[in-house]
C-alpha cells in the first residue's frame, strides 16, 4: 500500500536540476512526480519513477546521493475539495506530514497526493477508515 | 617625531652587551630546566647533551627542538620549571584538547611580559600622556592582558574595553579621548570603516595603533592609517612564548624587533632543522632565556620568516623579523584564533560524516570568514529538510565548540571537492595574507 520515492541530494546551483534531469533523460527513465525542498546551498529532490530499482542504480553511478524512502500516494478527485477531505481525514487521526506534493494522473479527473509521514501504518488506517485508499507502485 | 624607549640601555644596547646577556641566561636557563623539569632532561638527554656543553649562544643548536606536540605531551603540567605556588597566572591559546596551550607565569614573568608590552607602545609613541584603549579579548586570550599590562608599565591611562560592541568602543574613544589603539588589524579595519560611516573621525583622538594576533598586508596598514588617521605598528607574539610583545615594530615600520634580552632568535631550515644564515627565509624558533614558569627552549614557531640586524634608524639594536610570510604547518588564523585541519577533521568524523571536506577561508568587509564544505555522505542523507537542517545545526554546534569561533558548514555533492592526487585540497585561503 505504499510507494517508493527517490530523495536525492543536489546542490543548490545553476545548471544542477538540469544535471540531475540527464542521467534520468539518457537511461530512458520517466518520471511520474518530482517536487524539490531546497535551501540556500542545498536542495533535496524527491521523484516518483516507474522503475525504481533502476532509477536509483542509474544516480548512484552517476554518484548521487540518494535514498529509497516508502511515501503513501492517495488518488483523489480533481476537484475542488478533493484536497481538503483526505487531509482532514489525517488530521483528525492526529498524524504528522512532514511532507506532501500533488501531481496530476494520467487519466483525466483524478490527482495523486504523495504523504510523507512517520507512521504508515496508522496513516493508512486512517486513510481507510475514511474511505481513502492509499495505491501501489504497480497502480502507477 | 621624537624616539621614545622604555628601557633604552637595553632597547639600544651594543651587539656584544646583548651576546653577552643572552649567553649568560642561556646557560643558566639550560642549567635549570635540566634540573627542575624531567621532560627536558629526558630530550637532552636522548640528544646526548648536558648543560656543561651549553657554554654560550654560540652552543644554542646543540639543543633538541621543542614543538607543539611536545607541549601536547607534556599538558598540562610537564613543562613547568617552577613549584605551583610560584606560579600566579595562566594563559592558553584557543583550542581544545590536544591542540590548547597552557602557559604559566610567575610574578617576574609577567613583569617582563608587561615590560616587553610597555617596549611596544612606547615604540609607537606612547607615553604617560597617552590613553591606551585596548580591546583585543581579554581572559584567557594574551592579547588584552599584555597590553593591559604595558599600558600600566608606560604609565598610561589605560581603556580594558576588550573585544566587541562596536558602538561603545567608538563611544568611549569620542568620550575619553583614545590616543592608542591595541586590537587586531582586521578589528581596527572594522572600526575604521564603522568611525567614518558615523561621521566621527574628527571626534576620536588616535594616533597610533598597535595590531596583531593574524596576519595583515602592506595594502591593509595604508588602509587603516587612512581611515582612522594614525600610524599603524605591527606586534608579533605568542602564548607558548609569552604573549604580545616578543617582537614589535618601531617608526621605521620595516620589520619588527624581538627583545632579544628574552628571546633567542633563530631561523632554521623547516625540513632540515639546520640553522640558517641570517637574511635567509626559515622557521622562526624562540629560546625563552628569562621565563621562570614555562621556559621554552628552541621552540619550532612554524611562522617563516626574515631577520635581520641591518642598523634601524629608531636607534634599537635589537634584530629585527619581517612579518611571518607563511607557516610550515597547516594552521590557520581566522579571527585571531589559530585553527588547525585536523580539529574540524575530528570533529566531521564524529559527527559521522565522511574525511571529504575543505575548508574555505576568506576576509569579507575586513572581516575573516571560515566555511567547512562538507561532502554528502548516503550515511548523512535524509530525505527529510528538518533532519538534514537538524544535522548541519548539530555540526555548527560542535565546530564552535571545538574552534571557539562561528564556522559555516556547507554540504557539497559527493567528489565535488577537488582533488590533487586523490587527496583533497583541505584549505582555500583567499585571503592572500603572505
Amino acid at each position: 500500500m505504499t510507494v517508493k520515492q527517490i530523495s536525492v541530494f543536489v546542490e543548490n546551483t545553476p545548471g544542477k536540476l538540469a544535471e540531475f534531469a540527464k542521467v534520468f533523460y539518457e537511461n530512458g527513465i520517466n518520471m511520474r512526480a518530482l517536487s524539490v525542498a531546497d535551501t540556500k546551498d542545498f536542495g533535496i529532490l524527491r521523484v516518483i519513477v516507474d522503475d525504481v530499482y533502476r532509477a536509483a542504480c542509474v544516480l548512484k553511478e552517476a554518484g548521487y546521493v540518494c535514498s529509497i524512502t516508502k511515501v503513501l500516494a492517495v488518488a483523489i478527485p480533481d476537484e475542488p475539495g478533493g484536497l481538503y477531505h483526505v487531509l482532514d481525514a489525517l488530521g483528525k487521526a492526529n498524524i504528522n506530514l512532514e511532507y506532501t506534493y500533488a501531481f496530476n494522473a494520467r487519466n483525466k479527473g483524478k490527482a495523486y497526493m504523495i504523504f510523507r509521514v512517520e507512521d504508515n501504518e496508522k496513516a493508512i488506517e486512517a486513510l481507510t477508515k475514511s474511505g481513502f485508499r492509499p495505491v501501489c507502485q504497480d497502480e502507477f | 617625531m621624537t624616539e621614545h624607549y622604555y628601557q633604552p640601555d637595553i632597547e639600544c644596547a651594543s651587539r656584544e652587551q646583548i651576546k653577552k646577556w643572552q649567553s649568560e641566561r642561556l646557560v643558566k636557563q639550560v642549567r635549570h630546566v635540566y634540573e627542575h623539569v624531567p621532560y627536558y632532561r629526558k630530550m637532552m638527554e636522548e640528544k646526548q647533551v648536558t648543560p656543561d656543553d651549553i657554554q654560550s649562544v654560540e652552543d644554542l643548536h646543540k639543543l633538541p627542538f621543542i614543538t607543539k606536540d611536545d607541549l601536547r605531551d607534556a599538558y598540562p603540567y610537564g613543562l613547568l620549571a617552577k613549584p605551583l605556588k610560584d606560579c600566579v597566572r595562566i594563559q592558553s591559546t584557543s583550542g581544545t584538547t590536544g591542540r590548547r596551550v597552557v602557559a604559566f607565569y610567575t610574578q617576574h614573568d609577567l613583569d617582563l611580559w608587561d615590560d616587553c608590552c610597555a617596549r611596544a607602545i612606547m615604540a609607537a609613541g606612547g607615553t604617560n600622556e597617552d590613553v591606551v584603549h585596548v580591546c583585543y579579548g581579554y581572559g584567557l586570550f594574551t592579547g588584552g592582558p599584555g597590553l593591559n599590562g604595558g599600558s600600566h608599565k608606560v604609565g598610561s591611562l589605560t581603556l580594558p574595553m576588550s573585544s566587541g560592541n562596536t558602538d561603545r568602543q567608538i563611544q568611549f574613544m569620542c568620550d575619553l579621548g583614545s590616543t592608542i589603539l591595541c586590537c587586531t588589524p582586521s578589528y581596527a579595519a572594522y572600526l575604521g570603516e564603522s568611525i567614518n560611516e558615523r561621521g566621527l573621525k574628527d571626534q576620536i583622538k588616535l594616533k597610533a595603533g598597535i595590531f596583531g594576533a593574524e596576519a595583515w598586508t602592506e595594502e591593509m596598514r595604508r588602509d587603516i592609517e587612512k581611515s582612522l588617521g594614525i600610524k599603524a605598528y605591527d606586534i608579533y607574539g605568542l602564548t607558548e612564548i609569552s604573549g604580545p610583545g616578543v617582537a614589535f615594530e618601531c617608526s621605521e615600520q620595516t620589520g619588527m624587533h624581538i627583545n632579544e634580552d628574552h628571546f633567542i632568535a633563530e631561523i632554521i631550515d623547516p625540513n632540515t632543522g639546520e640553522v640558517l644564515p641570517e637574511g635567509e627565509k626559515g622557521e622562526l624558533v624562540f629560546t625563552s632565556i628569562t621565563k621562570e614558569a614555562f621556559p621554552l627552549l628552541r621552540y619550532r614557531t612554524r611562522d617563516i620568516c626574515v631577520l635581520s640586524r641591518e642598523k634601524c634608524s629608531c636607534g634599537r639594536t635589537h634584530v629585527k623579523m619581517s612579518k611571518p610570510m607563511g607557516r610550515s604547518d597547516d594552521m590557520l588564523i581566522v579571527k585571531g584564533v589559530n585553527v588547525f585541519p585536523s580539529q574540524i577533521e575530528t570533529v566531521l568524523l564524529n559527527k559521522g560524516y565522511a574525511a571529504n571536506y575543505q575548508i574555505i577561508v576568506d576576509r569579507v568587509n575586513n572581516s575573516d570568514t571560515i566555511e567547512v564544505q562538507v561532502e554528502m555522505t548516503p550515511e548523512m542523507f535524509s530525505d527529510s529538510l528538518g533532519r538534514m537542517e537538524e544535522r548541519e545545526k548539530e555540526l555548527v554546534g560542535a565546530l564552535k565548540a571545538m574552534l571557539g569561533i562561528y564556522a559555516k558548514v556547507k554540504l557539497v555533492a559527493p567528489k565535488s571537492i577537488e582533488r590533487s592526487e586523490g587527496k583533497a585540497k583541505r584549505v582555500v585561503d583567499k585571503r592572500h595574507l603572505y
